[in-house]
């Protein structure tokens, strides 16, 4: 069982998605993102959902290679990346830095 | 539909990759608008093929190009090239783009994911500098990430749609190769291979401490190609490739002209020397100026004006140019105006291959007309003999069919010294004119012979001359046969002295005998003399003895008539007539 750390601080979770238009595992991933944030982040993430064949741009500038693909903007430090539906919750969280295992 | 020129077919469906050699090979490079798969092991020349493909589609074709760098960071994929030449930092700015593609250590996997945010990039930067080629280096890494085999499968057939539909030449690397480890990797790209319009196979071996490198196309849809694995290296300029011998063949330009071999008497021997484009041999044990022979061509052919390449395996260059000086033949102002060029290959590193391919890109640069090789058999030595066969092969065809009159040595090992000229690299049936050089022992010493074992379409001598190396130069020399054996050297020099003192004391026991003659006919000269004399004096003794008689005679006769008369006696003397 995995519960959200004791999140006393109020800093802000930021998150950009890239997505391949309304390919599966991309709806997949905004899907799981949103649930996931309502879960553990209440109130306190903002998600940002870039569309790769709207803003190619983008995704040149930002080095996306494979959709989807999740990058954490805020907090601070290091920015990570995860890829792929965000369908299995433990690595996601434990890659967020989220996770604390419970007593 | 129109009628075929060459085996090749060629027209604009092929984008030339501007590797020496490939395009030959494929007939005109990769093809257009398609795909094409280039499999090799690590340092098989993978990234330097497909980095070349761009450069040359950049500079000389008007198509931009994409790279695609998965493993290696742009950086040091533009800092290897520029050990090539290639001018990246100019291309970079308009015609060449670079994109990092490395996946991050630290990347987390979280489900199903694609590779559509990278076509999606793909496509601007496709549309923004209207690129027409694209690279895809290192695909296997990238490929790795995905969970499965289905889903590796269909992102390989989703790049590969994308790409035909975009109508570029892409090029797609990936790591296979002939070890254990990676034959895993093959099958998962198996089904590329079958996709893919056109597949490259670079090999990387090493042959009893000998790398070697080789290429095969391994399929080419709608296209001819040569199917045989051709020899490759990583030169000064990017890859070059050995191509085939078939069709170099068949169009050799057959010349009557002769070419001096640098020794008059090997000339007269040959009938005029060797014919321009003829490949000659000279084989012989060490020392037995097979190198000098090779040198009084190289002088010859540089007199002639004629530039020339000369190769030496064993020496230094400027070493070469020393020894041969001290036999009278000057390769040094040849080599200062130009004409001549020498190369020094070292045998310990680069398989036959290797040293075939850089002395074609020498003789070529240097638009050779003669080219000496000296030994070719050191070939051998690296790598194994049939390859080296098969190089030796190639480049007697090569020089045949660009006219270059070739020779080249080879040296016979103690081994091959029971059946004469068993040459090592058995070329000696593809030589035109094989001359073999020998010693002969006798007497304590050792004697150089030169005897031409064959000489295609050419009357030759059959005897054996001995060579004399001497600071004037090289001369042959008729040997003695005597006895049913060849004399040569001091033997040779014995006989001939015996010879002369022979003729002159012939000389002197005529002359002798002459003068005795002479004055033997003097001799009786003056007995006839002195006989006449006496004869003569015989003659006028027996006139006056004839005379005194008469006189006498008629003496007595008058006397007595005289006497009678005196006496008067008449009756006794009758019949006289009375005074």
């Amino acid at each position: 069982m995995i519960r959200p750390a004791k999140s006393k601080s109020k800093f802000k979770f930021k998150f950009r998605l890239y997505v391949a238009g309304d390919a599966q595992n991309s709806t997949q991933a905004v899907a799981n993102l949103t649930a996931l944030c309502r879960a553990y982040l209440a109130d306190r993430h903002s998600i940002e959902v870039v569309n790769v064949f709207r803003e190619p741009k983008r995704a040149l500038a930002d080095g996306i290679l494979m959709t989807p693909t999740l990058v954490k903007l805020a907090p601070s430090p290091a920015p990570r990346r995860i890829v792929g539906t965000l369908s299995q919750t433990q690595p996601v969280l434990q890659a967020l830095g989220l996770a604390t295992p419970v007593e | 539909m129109k009628p075929l020129r060459s085996p090749f077919v060629k027209g604009s469906a092929k984008a030339p990759t501007g590797i020496i050699g490939f395009d030959e090979i494929t007939g005109g490079g990769l093809p257009h608008d398609r795909t094409t798969l280039l499999l090799g092991g690590p340092g098989s020349g993978k990234t330097v093929f497909a980095l070349q493909f761009l450069v040359h589609g950049a500079q000389h074709c008007k198509e931009p190009g994409i790279f695609v760098a998965f493993e290696e960071s742009s950086k040091r994929i533009a800092a290897n090239a520029e050990s090539f030449g290639w001018n990246l930092a100019k291309l970079r700015r308009k015609k060449l783009y670079f994109i990092d593609a490395q996946p991050k250590s630290d990347l987390v996997q979280s489900g199903t994911f694609d590779l559509s945010g990278m076509l999606a990039m793909l496509e601007a930067q496709t549309k923004a500098m209207g690129a027409r080629r694209i690279v895809f280096d290192a695909l296997d890494v990238v490929l790795a990430l995905l969970p499965d085999a289905a889903a590796k499968r269909r992102e390989v057939y989703r790049l590969h749609e994308w790409l035909l539909a975009r109508e570029l030449t892409g090029l797609i690397t990936a790591k296979a190769g002939g070890d254990e480890a990676s034959s895993i990797t093959w099958q998962q790209f198996g089904f590329m291979q079958f996709m893919v319009d056109c597949a490259v196979i670079l090999n990387h071996s090493v042959v009893q401490g000998v790398s070697q490198r080789n290429l095969r196309v391994q399929k080419y849809r709608g296209s001819s190609f040569d199917e045989n694995e051709s020899p490759f290296l990583i030169g000064a300029r990017g890859i070059e490739v050995d191509a085939m011998r078939t069709h170099v063949r068949a169009n050799v330009k057959v010349s009557s002209e002769r070419v001096s071999s640098g020794v008059k008497r090997l000339d007269t021997m040959l009938g005029g020397g060797y014919y321009r484009g003829a490949s000659v041999l000279i084989t012989g044990f060490p020392g037995t100026a097979k190198t000098t022979l090779a040198g009084a061509f190289a002088a010859a052919a540089c007199q002639r004006g004629e530039r020339t390449l000369f190769v030496s395996f064993d020496s230094d260059s400027n070493e070469v140019i020393r020894d041969l000086a001290s036999v009278g033949i000057q390769l040094g102002r040849h080599r200062k105006n130009g004409r001549l060029r020498l190369a020094s290959a070292r045998t310990i590193t680069g398989s036959a291959e290797t040293y075939l391919v850089r002395i074609k890109t020498l003789a070529t640069e240097h638009g050779a007309r003669c080219l000496v090789i000296d030994p070719m058999s050191t070939w051998s030595k690296s790598g194994n003999d049939s390859s080296a066969h098969s190089v030796a092969e190639r480049l007697t065809d090569w020089s045949k069919a660009n006219g270059i009159t070739l020779v080249c040595t080879s040296l016979l090992d103690e081994m091959s010294s029971q059946t004469e000229g068993g040459s090592s690299l058995h070329i000696s049936t593809l030589a035109d004119t094989w001359i073999q050089l020998s010693y002969l022992m006798q007497a304590g010493e050792r004697n150089r012979g030169l005897s031409i074992i064959k000489s295609r379409g050419t009357a030759h001598s059959n005897q054996v001359r001995e060579l004399i190396l001497s600071d004037a130069g090289v001369t042959l020399s008729d040997t003695y046969t005597a006895g049913g054996e060849v004399l040569m050297g001091t033997l040779r020099w014995e006989k001939e002295r015996a010879e002369r003192v022979a003729t002159e004391v012939t000389e002197v026991a005529g002359k002798l005998k002459r003068v005795r003659l002479d004055a033997e006919e003097a001799e009786l000269g003056v007995r006839v003399k002195s006989l006449q004399v006496e004869l003569e004096a015989k003659q006028v003794e027996k006139a006056l003895l004839a005379r005194t008689t008469a006189t006498h005679k008629g003496e007595v006769s008058q006397g007595l008539t005289r006497m009678g008369e005196l006496r008067g006696a008449d009756a006794t003397i009758s019949g006289r007539k009375s005074p």
